[in-house]
């Protein structure tokens, strides 16, 4: 496929959010890794989105706030069981 | 507790379980929900939603290992069903893919920034606070943000947004590429306004000699 042929920074840099994804078959993936461990500027832009996507990872979790904790408490509450009333 | 399904209607037992995992899972079924509806309120009802759908389907959760995973897909599929306006759902208009996507790491590396330090792309993302993050987010249009929410924040592979949004796989991409350029593009002018990327050196050429004009 020469789609994922790897000649240049411009090639690894189309790959690139794909790369970060995990979402490339195994051997474009290899390739891209292959560039990142041998153009600094490649991997040095990896590295920042990895880091960036990193940051909104953790936007996943958000304290709560003790009225939310309470309804859901109350609601499972709510929840009819076998053997109950 | 053994891991075991329940075959009818689950036991007072299964509602202390049921009840902790919840407990604990709290905070991240609220963030995923915040990002996907951007509103408190709403977030709170899709997270009530969703605890609720999943006592529901309890009986067909066969292994409780995998109560979290499972607990998070019932939160995006009631987002989906529930807080999901019309205006994401809508068909849009292709994008123009020849727009070259917006990259922060490239506007941190123009020659004008070189002098700024050994990296600094690396002290733009150490002075980046959570909530400049949660305002670029909370900022993108909807199809975007949802993209964006589901595959960065919650990590989720491209197919299974798909499946989840019924789009097709390459609109996922589309939105996503879409969505993070403009989120960087947000993160960048927070930048200069915030002040992360210092004095003059922020300046478009193009900009600074407009203001210089405007001011004679
Ligand atoms: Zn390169």
């Amino acid at each position: 496929m020469t789609k994922n042929e790897i000649r240049s920074c411009e090639d690894a840099l189309r790959l690139l959010a794909a790369y970060i994804d995990r979402e490339l078959p195994g051997p474009t993936d290899a390739k891209v890794e292959h560039h990142l461990e041998t153009c600094r500027s490649c991997y040095s832009r990896a590295e920042f989105e990895k880091r960036l996507k990193a940051s909104l990872a953790e936007l996943g979790s958000e304290p709560v706030r003790p009225a939310l904790a309470e309804r859901v408490n109350t609601l499972i509450r709510t929840f009819s069981v076998a053997g109950g009333d | 507790m053994p891991a075991q399904t329940v075959h009818s209607m689950p036991s007072e037992v299964d509602r202390a379980w049921f009840g902790e995992r919840v407990d604990t899972l709290l905070p991240e079924l609220y963030g995923r929900a915040l990002r996907l509806c951007r509103h408190r309120a709403n977030a709170e009802d899709l997270v009530a939603e969703a605890v609720a759908r999943a006592w529901e389907s309890l009986p067909s959760l066969e292994d409780r290992d995998a109560f979290r995973a499972w607990v998070f897909r019932i939160l995006n599929n009631a987002f989906v069903s529930s807080c999901r306006t019309a205006r994401a759902k809508a068909d849009h208009e292709p994008l123009d893919t020849t727009d070259r996507a917006f990259s922060l790491f490239e506007r941190l590396h123009q020659p004008i920034l070189l002098w700024w330090g050994s990296s600094p792309e690396t002290d733009f993302l150490n002075r980046l606070l959570r909530e400049d993050l949660e305002r670029a987010i909370h900022g993108l249009p909807e199809p975007f943000r949802e993209v964006v929410a589901l595959v960065d924040v919650q990590g989720l592979p491209y197919q299974e947004v798909a499946d989840l949004l019924d789009v097709p796989l390459g609109t996922v991409r589309s939105r996503l590429s879409r969505g993070r350029s403009l989120l960087q593009e947000a993160l960048w002018e927070h930048g200069i306004e915030a002040g992360l990327v210092e004095g003059d050196r922020k300046a478009d050429p193009n900009t600074s000699e407009k203001k210089a004009h405007d001011q004679e």
